[in-house]
């Protein structure tokens, strides 16, 4: 009691805490120390705690490849790899935008279709009113923005379902897109530049520049961190880990370049070198990732995933978190239309209907969680990944559309299944931590 | 002794209905005081004055002996009241470092400066004497109820909270997470906090209180001091059976 008095003689202060600590060493560890053999049973047991993350979807890929490198023999090839990547690409592309919205437990049914709206603006311009297609797609990136605003006012201000909303918004564009287009019904992509995205390949020195890049930047970012971490005098890493994560993405890379450098054509034509598409969508992939890790804005976009009415107490504003999340999914679906006609190289009334379940489906496959505050983009595009590689595999050993679709269903519904069930794990292990 | 708040005649009215009819209600720095009652005694809406989130309709706030009016959250805030809820509202899929901080993150050149929070966390989650945990950066999904409890509180030390109101802090929990959130608040308190703790435990109330407030259909009908209070009087308190004339402590009276 008398330890008491003396320090309520000092009203008001609470620096009581920041002394007590000063004095004494870290005693509540913050997850990076031990060494590189704690870090690893650290992370094995947050794995069987339930929080997997994109451990599914990569194993899956794995197991699959192997099985279609045994069935098919063209499906390792060179030239069918390059082509799994520009498949992707645009499927990969949609599935990043609709992280952003399923992370709040949002969806987007008019993600695809918005992308097509997007398109037929910009092939207008370009092949109506003779526009320059940099600025084209430019006014498509604001009609983006503009329709994202438009479903984000409706679902967080108004407070309508996002199912509902885009549900009325898929119809609706269907329309809109058969006027836009007219009695003609399809515009054919002119423009060279836009083609060469994802039927062009980098030459083979751009390929190489493009991993050191990436090697850089990720060795920088994990030293700048380091850096940081040392400056405020907290516990690291081991280096060691470090290095092997960046050793592990110099050497996948400097594969896979090595196998697009080579001629890829079966034909007189040589074709080879990175596609183009790639850089672009891994530039966007990062500056995504960088934002929902690093900002105060992606942070509160998980926190208002997690718990809205937390994130409202702690002073964030939820409406505006919801609507910049559709504009994003918006923006980057514009994206992806882009992707897929430069892929078709035609602007019809169908245009980007159709993907946006497969969009959906590919970011609960790579682990992006139906229930909201889970979900990295990277997860998202190895989901995309995956879902390409069953149609792409399956194709190739013969099977018909229809079967294709049924396997992509089934495996939609054993990863929602898994996201559901190591949602339960998470809850019941909770009791076990005290 | 500091006195933090005093409300004095305060007044809240829902239409015809009377629920708080004239309370005084004093928060010592350093010390926990308890607020009792039994349901619909008026304690929710005491609060809710008190954080701002449903003003009072008539009677003075003093904090630090300075009139204030407490007409949002904002102000409350502001002033360093601080409620943790009964529902804490944690994000579960964050870790405890970003609970601790969501919505007054620290920054660096725009970005997140995950060091410094982690160091601010730990710190205060030791000032407190807070062991059981592994990690800060542990998800709060991974927590027991306990030490959701223990984040929520330190939450509020961490953002220079003066008076904590907690909210039927030990409701939900088992005897020893109990015991342990119960010496969380005497801590808080050791350390110069003003504590307001609202409770139905009557056992936890004489275990960690210095005062005990008793409400009773919207009116305060005893301030005890809770070393020389004996159960079965604020029992009488709570359930009206037994009228003012309570051992109110000087300071109390002053």
């Amino acid at each position: 009691m008398t330890a008491d008095m003396d320090k309520s003689s000092n009203p008001g202060t609470n620096t009581a805490a920041a002394t007590i600590a000063a004095a004494s060493p870290h005693i509540i560890a913050t997850g990076h120390e031990g060494t590189v053999g704690d870090q690893v049973r650290a992370s094995i047991q947050r794995i069987r705690g339930g929080e997997m993350g994109m451990l599914p979807a990569l194993a899956g890929l794995v197991v699959l490849g192997v099985i279609l490198a045994v069935l098919s023999p063209f499906f390792l090839t060179k030239g069918n790899i390059a082509n799994l990547m520009t498949q992707t690409a645009a499927l990969m592309m949609l599935s990043i935008a609709l992280t952003f919205v399923i992370i709040l437990t949002e969806i987007d049914l008019s993600a695809g279709i918005t992308g097509g709206v997007g398109m037929a603006v910009f092939i207008k311009l370009v092949n109506d009113k003779g526009w320059n297609w940099v600025a084209a797609f430019a006014v498509a990136l604001l009609v983006g923005a503009l329709i994202g605003t438009f479903i984000g006012y409706f679902v967080a201000k108004i407070g309508i379902p996002s199912f509902v909303v885009t549900l009325g918004l898929f119809l609706g564009f269907q329309g809109l897109m058969l006027v836009l287009l007219g009695d003609a019904g399809a515009y054919a992509v002119q423009t060279p530049a836009v083609a060469a995205i994802m039927n062009k390949s980098m030459p083979g020195w751009a390929g190489w520049l493009m991993v050191i890049v990436i090697v850089a930047v990720s060795l920088l970012t994990g030293l700048y961190d380091r850096g940081r971490r040392l400056a405020s005098a907290m516990p690291v890493r081991p280096l060691s880990l470090l290095v092997a994560r960046v050793g592990a993405l110099a050497v996948g890379g400097i594969l896979v370049v090595i196998l697009l450098n080579k001629n890829r054509s079966l034909g007189v034509l040589r074709i080879e070198g990175v596609p183009i598409v790639v850089p672009i969508a891994l530039t966007i992939l990062w500056l995504g990732q960088l934002m929902l890790d690093r900002t105060r804005f992606g942070l509160h976009i998980y926190a208002v995933g997690g718990n809205p009415e937390a994130a409202r107490r702690a002073g964030i504003s939820v409406v505006r978190v919801r609507m910049v999340a559709f504009v994003l999914c918006s923006l980057l679906a514009v994206v992806s239309g882009l992707f897929t006609i430069s892929q078709t190289g035609v602007v019809q009334s169908s245009t980007g209907r159709d993907i946006v379940l497969q969009g959906v489906g590919a970011a609960v496959v790579g682990g992006v969680s139906l229930f909201g505050g889970r979900g990295r983009l990277v997860q998202a595009a190895v989901g995309a990944l995956l879902i390409s590689m069953i149609t792409n595999g399956l194709g190739l050993l013969g099977y018909s559309a229809g079967f294709t679709f049924l396997v992509t269903g089934g495996v939609l519904i054993i990863a929602a299944s898994i996201d559901a069930l190591s949602r339960r794990r998470v809850g019941s292990t909770s009791a076990a931590r005290t | 002794m500091a006195v933090l708040i005093e409300l004095r005649d305060v007044r809240k009215g829902f239409g015809p209905v009377e629920v708080l009819k004239g309370v005084g209600l004093k928060i010592h720095a350093g010390k926990v005081s308890a607020l009792v009652g039994d349901n619909g005694a008026g304690k929710s809406t005491l609060i809710k004055g008190l954080s701002g989130a449903q003003p009072y309709d008539s009677g003075d706030v003093l904090f630090e002996d300075h009139p204030v009016t407490l007409s949002s959250p904002q102000d409350a805030s502001g002033l360093g009241i601080e409620v943790v809820y009964q529902d804490l509202a944690l994000c579960e899929n964050l870790d405890i470092v970003m609970n601790m901080f969501l919505g007054r993150e620290e920054t660096y050149h725009r970005m997140l400066n995950g060091a410094e929070m982690e160091k601010h966390a730990a710190a205060t989650l030791q000032g407190l004497s807070v062991r059981t945990m592994k990690s800060v950066r542990q998800k709060v999904s991974s927590l027991s109820g306990g030490q959701r409890q223990t984040v929520a509180i330190a939450r509020a030390v961490l953002q220079k909270a003066k008076v904590v109101i907690l909210d039927e802090p030990t409701a939900a929990l088992g005897v020893a997470q109990t015991a342990q959130v119960l010496a969380l608040v005497r801590r808080l308190a050791d350390q110069g906090v003003g504590v307001l703790i609202i409770s139905h435990n009557l056992a936890d109330v004489f275990q960690v209180s210095d005062y005990i407030n008793v409400l009773y259909l919207g009116s305060m009908v005893a301030q005890l001091d809770a070393k020389a209070t004996h159960y079965d009087d604020v029992i009488g308190y709570i359930t009206g059976t037994k009228v003012a004339q309570g051992t109110v402590p000087e300071e109390v009276l002053a």
